[in-house]
């Protein structure tokens, strides 16, 4: 980093960030916004679009149901207000990749309204207010080539349904706007209306940043950051932002209102002049679409089918299931984890739910990383019989574990295994104590060892029996067993 | 007057079109005498009379989602005045430094 940074970190104490995110978030519908042109991620060229994407003389727009759906989902889910009558706007500028010269939007009547995200930082729960959510469609997409006078652009984004979620500035550093965003992402994938990838760019997420001494309730001049197209470098992104306004403002400068670009690769932002004096959307309200009513009955049907939100399942696995706040927060990471792991708890076996948190945490979210969870062999209840097992003194935790591979191998049940491979764990005392006593005799000078004082001889005797029965002595047993022959 | 010479230059720009100043001149004096014209609507009392955006009265109609055929890129491309491969070829456009 350069000196610019660590000078401003040394003055950051006396300053606060102020942030807000726009996120604009693809819906994962399969027709477009306003038409039935098909909606295919990483279709060839040119191949996802229709008259009305074009632009084309004659076409008319017509909103797609689910789309609407899509955002009344969040919408309540955020607690918003929603609009019974909401309206599309034109909102008016030029550029390559937008076919009709204007953008269909959301202006001054949105559909959703002062809504309030819930997230967790560093353990402990925020919130966040929202603005507003709107909808609109996307642009095209352009490809500018190094070296060459020309860009090249494909349409087949043109035209995708897209929500746009704008945050209050509520947000007062980079690691808080970080937590905030993934909450939304979680939340977007939770409620099964987008993908949330931001490397896809199905969310994308713009940051006005600005920056007050500590202790000042008015608002400084804000930047706005766009281009931040990866998770990775959000926080990132805005924390260099925070430092350069601090930066301007200690060296007597001051911040000037602009837009600004990441720059992933540089890790530095760079100011995007706009050739227009002010943006000047000539925003109206577009003729070719009536207002959008919602009835209240759709809205109670939305909110009826909405799932429980990973906010309340979070609280309800640290209350109800005695689940560390940490554990609850990454089981509900997503929400088919969430249901995964709440079906092993609902199995018959009755597994101890802290014991199953920490099989799936550890054991299971490995083998699952590049596959779907519903594609594992190892299905809820087979975990919670496993568990069980292991609760019950039938297997050991170390066969378990091996039992665990096996299951992922074969699909089949521990207790098939368990059965036909007489993998039950040894708890017969006569047989330990056979096994020990040879073991003892085998190593004398070890036994001597122990008998004179070396206490941590223990370990190698308990390793040496169980490995002597074949993994399958219970642990606790052999120890007890072998502390009382070694002390006789 | 309703409108300046140099706010019909903005919109001018903001449209993407170049007037002469002669067209300047013209359109300053007959986009003025159209805003006299609203003026004399503001001239009525709307009170209470909610603001019309759409002449006829109806909610706007939904569609089902489900995805047509999409054109073939060729006829999407047809009147593309340059193209490179499957994609628009247009002058470059890329802003900021």
């Amino acid at each position: 980093m350069s000196a610019t940074t660590t000078s401003a970190a040394t003055a950051a104490p006396d300053f606060e960030a102020v942030i807000g995110l726009e996120v604009h978030c693809q819906l994962r519908t399969a027709s477009k916004m306003f038409s039935a042109a098909p909606t295919h991620f990483g279709a060839a060229p040119n191949s996802q679009t229709d008259p009305v994407v074009l632009g084309l003389p004659g076409a008319l727009p017509v909103v797609n149901r689910q789309a609407i759906e899509f955002a009344l989902r969040i919408g309540v889910a955020t607690r918003s207000k929603i609009r019974a009558r909401s309206r599309f706007a034109r909102k008016h500028y030029f550029y390559p990749d937008l076919p009709k010269g204007y953008q269909i939007s959301q202006y001054d009547e949105p559909l959703c309204e002062h809504g309030l995200v819930q997230f967790v930082l560093d353990g402990q729960p925020r919130e966040a207010r929202l603005t507003r959510i709107h909808l609109e469609e996307d642009a095209g997409k352009n490809t500018h080539l190094p070296g060459r006078a020309t860009s090249l652009v494909d349409l087949n984004r043109a035209g995708v349904p897209l929500i746009e979620i704008v945050g209050e500035p509520d947000l007062r550093s980079a690691a808080e706007a970080g937590a905030y965003l993934r909450a939304l992402r979680q939340l977007v994938r939770w409620l099964e209306i987008s993908d949330g990838n931001m490397e896809e760019g199905s969310l994308r997420a713009d940051a006005n940043v600005s920056i007050r001494p500590r202790g000042q309730s008015a608002l400084g001049t804000k930047t706005e950051l766009k281009n931040i197209n990866s998770f990775k470098f959000v926080e990132k992104a805005i924390e260099h932002e925070i430092a350069r306004q601090i930066d301007v403002v200690t060296s007597g400068g001051r911040v000037v209102q602009e837009t600004r670009s990441w720059d992933a690769e540089r890790g530095t932002s760079f100011s995007m002049r706009s050739k227009e004096q002010a943006h000047d959307y000539r925003y109206f309200p577009d003729p070719d679409l009536p207002p959008v009513v919602v009835s209240p009955d759709w809205i109670a049907r939305v909110t009826s089918a909405l799932p429980e939100l990973p906010a309340q399942r979070r609280t309800r696995f640290v209350e109800a299931l005695g689940l560390p706040a940490h554990d609850a927060e990454v089981l509900t990471g997503e929400r088919a984890l969430a249901d995964w792991y709440e079906a092993a708890v609902a199995a018959p076996s009755k597994a101890d739910p802290r014991k199953l948190s920490s099989w799936v945490q550890s054991e299971l979210l490995r083998v699952v990383k590049d596959t779907p969870l519903a594609e594992c062999p190892i299905k809820p209840d087979m975990l919670a019989e496993l568990v069980a097992l292991i609760d019950a003194g039938t297997i050991s935790g170390k066969i378990a574990k091996d039992l665990f591979a096996r299951m992922l191998q074969s699909g089949e049940r521990p207790k098939v295994i368990v059965d036909r491979e007489g993998l039950t764990q040894v708890s017969d005392t006569s047989a330990i104590e056979a096994a020990a006593r040879a073991i003892i005799e085998a190593k004398p000078k070890e036994a001597a060892a122990y008998k004179a004082g070396k206490q941590q001889m223990l370990g190698f005797f308990v390793g040496q029996t169980i490995k002597a029965m074949g993994g399958k002595a219970n642990p606790q047993l052999v120890n007890d067993i072998l502390k009382k022959l070694l002390e006789s | 007057m309703a409108i300046t010479r140099d706010e019909v230059k903005e919109i001018a720009e903001l449209a993407r079109l170049s007037l002469s100043d002669e067209e300047v001149t013209r359109f300053t004096g007959q986009l003025g005498s159209i805003l006299e014209h609203i003026d004399a609507l503001s001239a009525l009392d709307t009170t209470g009379i909610e603001p019309t955006t759409h002449a006829v009265p109806m909610d706007c109609p939904l569609r089902e989602d489900v995805a047509g055929a999409a054109l073939p890129a060729e006829r999407a491309l047809a009147a593309a005045p340059v193209r490179s491969g499957d994609f628009f070829e247009v002058p470059k456009f890329v802003s900021g430094s």
